[in-house]
């Protein structure tokens, strides 16, 4: 099982994705450069968090003229494993992959600080090692996170059970308070209709051990691992 | 001035509007033996002017202690660099961005940042951390600056702003954490605000790059952004000069940053260099082209020829004299050797960047710029970049006000409730919290950072692959250094190590950034060297060498200085990273200790029938003064630097033990501020998210104001659970220091301080930290 972590010219958080899966899932990783059209037999594509190309155009507008978004479209429609963190998610969003945007915060100020997510959808690979209702402490890092989709797109989501992660106070309510940029319903991530691709504002890769404050981001690398391992063996 | 051009002959009435004296041009025409052409007069007046060539300070600064057994670079590069261990070296350097952050502070916030971090990567360290050290004009109204009128208010509101979001916008998306320093208002920032930068990078140590040019003939390669007429004389007329009313119009000559391009070029440096083709590197920061060139020519013995018609341009028609001059943002100078440029060109490719060959080291010492092969500068590189001018200023104590009791602060009777005195403080810019500030910064990125800000006294980051982490403070008190430059000085030193000690890190090295008011003035002068003269001896007693750092001059507006500010970082390195302290409060039924270093000093400080003058003149300098009744007056508290040793010793133990459940250390406040933030930095942390108390109880004979918000040095509180109660107080006693303790964490919501069995201050401590946790934002949003 290999993972592959994108590396745009402006990608930040590159490193740490690799860090989490080789350093603390000790899971095989390497980088794949936006201008590679080879995912290199990859079984799961990270999009990491970062300013892709600078986004001083919209958010991920750029980036998914990459050469590489070409072959992660293919992967993802293919059936393959593709997260998108932070910046992979806007990113997700302006290719396509995703339904929706992401605007400017609603307090028009880069926010960086830990906040409660809680899984909504445990039924995705992405946090099928998660419970139910889960409370996860995760930091978020961004200036433009605040999620926006016309009414159609949001009950759509809502009928598949696209919404994957919601914002939540530390009490686990989702309510105004515990929302940190005006996202629509509170929505922190959302996975497309096949479940196979996710994105989330909230960085998973700054929460994987106790050291950093957090270790709950783990469980969506161990989801994706476990997914990663039945799908291995159901078809060899 | 007009932009020059190649035609204009060149007269002592153009050098002065240069900057450069007449003595100062007669010695151009000397080394020159000619008169200079306009291209040359530029290039030495920036190259000579008080921000690169340290005229005015050079002879001070040879008084700082810069040897050390783990300093592997002092100052003279780009950055300092000292021994971590593991065969890993640290380079880190502070750099002041004061009047391009007044004149437009977004960009000139950010060009700052960008600056300080290409200091570290062209040493071949790749920047971990950054902290900024900011000092505002006031943004409340209160006791503590009662003229200060509405307009200046929301100006520096606007400052703030600016510098801020600038400061974040580099940061995060060059993807390094900002990951503290300080912040603090006094008035006399309102014209003249600072902004010093601090980076921190790490590389192994035989992977380090430094700015000598080598081997006639290897070719010189400018990468990076292109040039345009952005910035020009920024070093000259921008930063060597004080403002007036026409300063605003400087606006052009402050830079325009871009954190992308910056982060393009960090990768393709650190890259470029693992080719092993690069055989020296620097940036170009203030003076740009002339500045690189000069420098690395005269580092390395040597001389530099380029041909100006190579260098990538932004703008059509530039003259020689612009492209030499300007100060475009994220550009970077190297020498390759002879052959394989091409394996360097190509790393540059791929990040998408410029990298030209534009001329060659070449024998002689001469600095040769040429223009479509005609030589339009020719000049010595070492006499340019070393044989400078060097001023002995005159320097006099400015005559000062004889003080009497009625300057100073009047304590009150005994046994007044100090509730809302003590609420008001904590909701003052100074003491309240930043965190309305620091959640702009993106404090995680690179998943190292073990001490957010606000967590510790220190900012901490690890260092992956080893069991290690370094820790950092900045610090610095112009009050104190107004009041009493030397004196002031040690304690900034004091307090940044003892900082630093409180996370459990060993302090070993520091950096430093001397701001001040105008040279040409003998009492600035005075300030400086009393300051130097303090740095010095605390930085020799506390074994931190300053391994770099940066002056800035010309701090003033309108003819009034700013309060003399130097600025410490100190950086310190943990053993094994989970050693390390933070403030907060763990668990209800800790036992509170304050620790001090100095235990004799508090009896001999008090006479017998209470206050003396030594008390009243000391607290008169104290945060509390100023903002409860707008005084600032008397001394900083006197400093014990034995004492300050004996407590940064034993902090370090104590947290190498793991028996010390937090460490704070007593500074802005006092003590009942160093509990409080204490308390309120529990709640993050608990499951329940309610923030734990703390019943404290102490005996002493000074006043009530003094005992509590008294600033005397070498002092930190720390909690211990019962069981290690009596190992800790063991090993304070072995190191020479005084635990006494004085309360208990509770988790029944009450801050309560019993003075001699008064009560003093009562308060429940969720209503303390709405108070301390929101005032900043509050202010801000009025």
């Amino acid at each position: 099982m290999k993972f592959g972590v994108v590396v745009f010219p402006g990608s930040n958080c590159d490193h740490d994705a690799f860090y989490a899966i080789n350093n603390v899932l000790h899971q095989s990783v390497e980088f794949i450069w936006h201008q590679s059209e080879d995912l290199a037999n990859c079984d799961a594509v990270i999009l990491p968090g970062g300013f892709a190309h600078g986004d001083y155009l919209r958010t991920g507008a750029l980036a998914r003229f990459s050469p590489v978004m070409k072959s992660v479209k293919q992967f993802a429609q293919s059936g393959g494993l593709v997260l998108g963190i932070c910046n992979g998610f806007q990113i997700l969003l302006e290719a396509g992959l995703l339904p929706g945007a992401v605007i400017r915060n609603i307090g028009l100020r880069y926010i960086c600080r830990h906040v409660h997510i809680r899984v909504e959808n445990t039924t995705t690979p992405f946090t099928q090692a998660a419970a139910p209702g889960q409370l996860l402490k995760i930091p978020i890092a961004h200036n433009d996170g605040n999620y926006t989709a016309d009414p159609q797109t949001l009950v759509e989501l809502q009928k598949n059970q696209q919404i994957v992660f919601r914002y939540t106070s530390a009490d686990g309510k989702d309510d105004a308070a515990g929302n940190p940029n005006g996202s629509m319903e509170n929505i922190a991530g959302i996975c497309n209709r096949e479940r196979n691709v996710t994105g989330l504002m909230p960085h998973p890769e700054r929460a994987v051990e106790s050291a950093l404050d957090s270790a709950d981001g783990l469980v969506i690398f161990r989801s994706m691992v476990e997914a990663l391992v039945t799908s291995a063996k159901a078809s060899a | 001035m007009a932009t020059a051009s190649a035609e204009i002959k060149v007269t002592a009435e153009i050098a002065a509007e240069h900057g450069l004296s007449a003595p100062e041009y007669a010695r151009v025409q000397q080394i020159l033996g000619r008169d200079p052409n306009i291209t040359e007069l530029g290039i030495f007046s920036v190259m000579w002017s008080e921000h690169c060539s340290y005229k005015s300070s050079k002879v001070h600064l040879k008084r700082l202690p810069v040897h050390g057994k783990l300093v592997v670079q002092g100052p003279g590069e780009n950055a300092g660099v000292v021994d971590i261990g593991d065969g890993l070296v640290a380079a880190f350097k502070i750099e002041s961005h004061n009047h391009p952050s007044f004149v437009e502070p977004f960009q000139g916030a950010t060009t700052g940042v960008g600056g300080i971090l290409r200091d570290i990567f062209t040493m071949g360290a790749r920047p971990i951390a950054v902290l900024d050290s900011l000092r505002f004009g006031p943004i409340t109204r209160d006791k503590s600056a009662p003229s200060v009128s509405p307009e200046t208010i929301a100006k520096n509101r606007r400052i703030l702003d600016g510098v801020i979001r600038g400061i974040a916008n580099y940061g995060n998306s060059f993807g390094v954490p900002t990951i503290g320093g300080e912040v603090c208002f006094e008035p006399c920032y309102s014209q003249n605000p600072l902004v010093n930068a601090l980076a921190l990078g790490i590389a192994k140590k035989e992977d380090l790059f430094f700015a000598k040019a080598r081997g006639t003939g290897n070719p010189v390669v400018y990468v990076g952004a292109k040039t345009g007429r952005d910035g020009i004389h920024g070093a000259s007329l921008l930063a060597s000069a004080e403002f007036t009313e026409e300063s605003q119009q400087k606006r052009p000559n402050v830079q325009v940053g871009d954190p992308f391009v910056e982060k393009l070029l960090l990768e393709a440096c650190l890259e470029a260099m693992i080719t092993g083709a690069v055989v020296a590197i620097q940036d170009m920061g203030a003076a740009g082209l002339t500045c690189s060139t000069t420098e690395m020519a005269s580092r390395g013995g040597t001389g530099i020829e380029i041909d100006l018609a190579l260098v990538p341009q932004r703008e059509s028609g530039m003259t020689p004299y612009e492209i030499m001059l300007s100060e475009s943002q994220e550009r970077m100078l190297l020498v390759a050797e002879k052959g394989r440029e091409p394996e360097v060109l190509q790393v540059f490719k791929k990040w998408g960047l410029d990298a030209v060959v534009v001329g060659e080291v070449a024998d002689g010492g001469l600095l040769r710029v040429k223009d479509h092969g005609v030589v339009v500068a020719e000049i010595p590189a070492h006499p340019l970049a070393e044989e400078g001018p060097v001023y002995q200023r005159p320097i006099a104590q400015p005559s000062q006000r004889k003080e009497s009791a009625a300057d100073w602060f009047v304590f009150a009777p005994e046994k007044k409730n100090l509730t809302d005195s003590f609420k008001r403080l904590l909701a003052s810019p100074a003491i309240s919290s930043k965190r309305w500030i620091t959640e702009q910064y993106d404090t995680m990125v690179r998943t190292n950072t073990l001490a957010v800000p606000g967590a510790g006294d220190a900012a901490v980051v690890r260092i992956k692959g080893t069991k290690r982490a370094l820790a950092l403070a900045t610090d610095g008190n112009g009050r104190w250094c107004q009041l009493n430059p030397r004196l002031g000085a040690m304690h900034a030193v004091a307090e940044a190590s003892r900082n630093v000690a409180c996370s459990g890190a060993k302090p070993i090295a520091a950096t430093n950034c001397l701001n001040f008011g105008s040279p040409e003035k003998p009492e600035v002068m005075w300030q400086f060297s009393e300051a130097i003269d303090g740095l010095a001896a605390a930085c020799d007693e506390l074994e931190t060498p300053i391994t770099g750092g940066n002056v800035s001059f010309y701090n003033e507006t309108l003819g009034s200085s700013i309060y003399p500010t130097p600025v410490i970082g100190i950086l310190g390195v943990i053993e094994d990273a989970t050693n390390v302290l933070k403030m907060a409060f763990r668990n209800d039924g800790d036992i509170i200790i304050l620790l001090d270093g100095a235990p004799a000093s508090l009896s001999t400080a008090i006479s017998s029938n209470g206050a003396n003058s030594n008390l009243t003149r000391e607290f008169s300098s104290s945060e509390y003064s100023k903002t409860i009744c707008g005084i600032v007056a008397g001394q900083p508290p006197a400093i014990d630097l034995p004492a300050e040793k004996r407590l940064q010793q034993c902090l370090i133990a104590l947290a190498a033990s793991h028996s010390v459940q937090s460490a704070h250390d007593i500074s802005d406040g006092g003590l009942a501020v160093t509990v409080a933030e204490s308390c309120f930095a529990s709640a993050p942390a608990r499951k329940s998210g309610d923030t734990l108390g703390a019943r404290i109880r102490i005996e002493d004979r000074s006043p009530a104001e003094s005992a509590l918000f008294g600033e005397r040095g070498a002092r930190t509180v720390i909690t211990v659970s019962p069981a290690s109660l009596n190992a800790v107080l063991q090993m304070a006693r072995n190191c020479g220091v005084s635990a006494v303790q004085i309360g208990r964490v509770t988790a029944d919501g009450i801050f309560s301080i019993e003075l001699n069995r008064s009560a003093i201050i009562g308060e429940s401590v969720e209503t303390l930290r709405d108070i301390w946790a929101h005032s900043l934002e509050r202010a801000l949003k009025q």
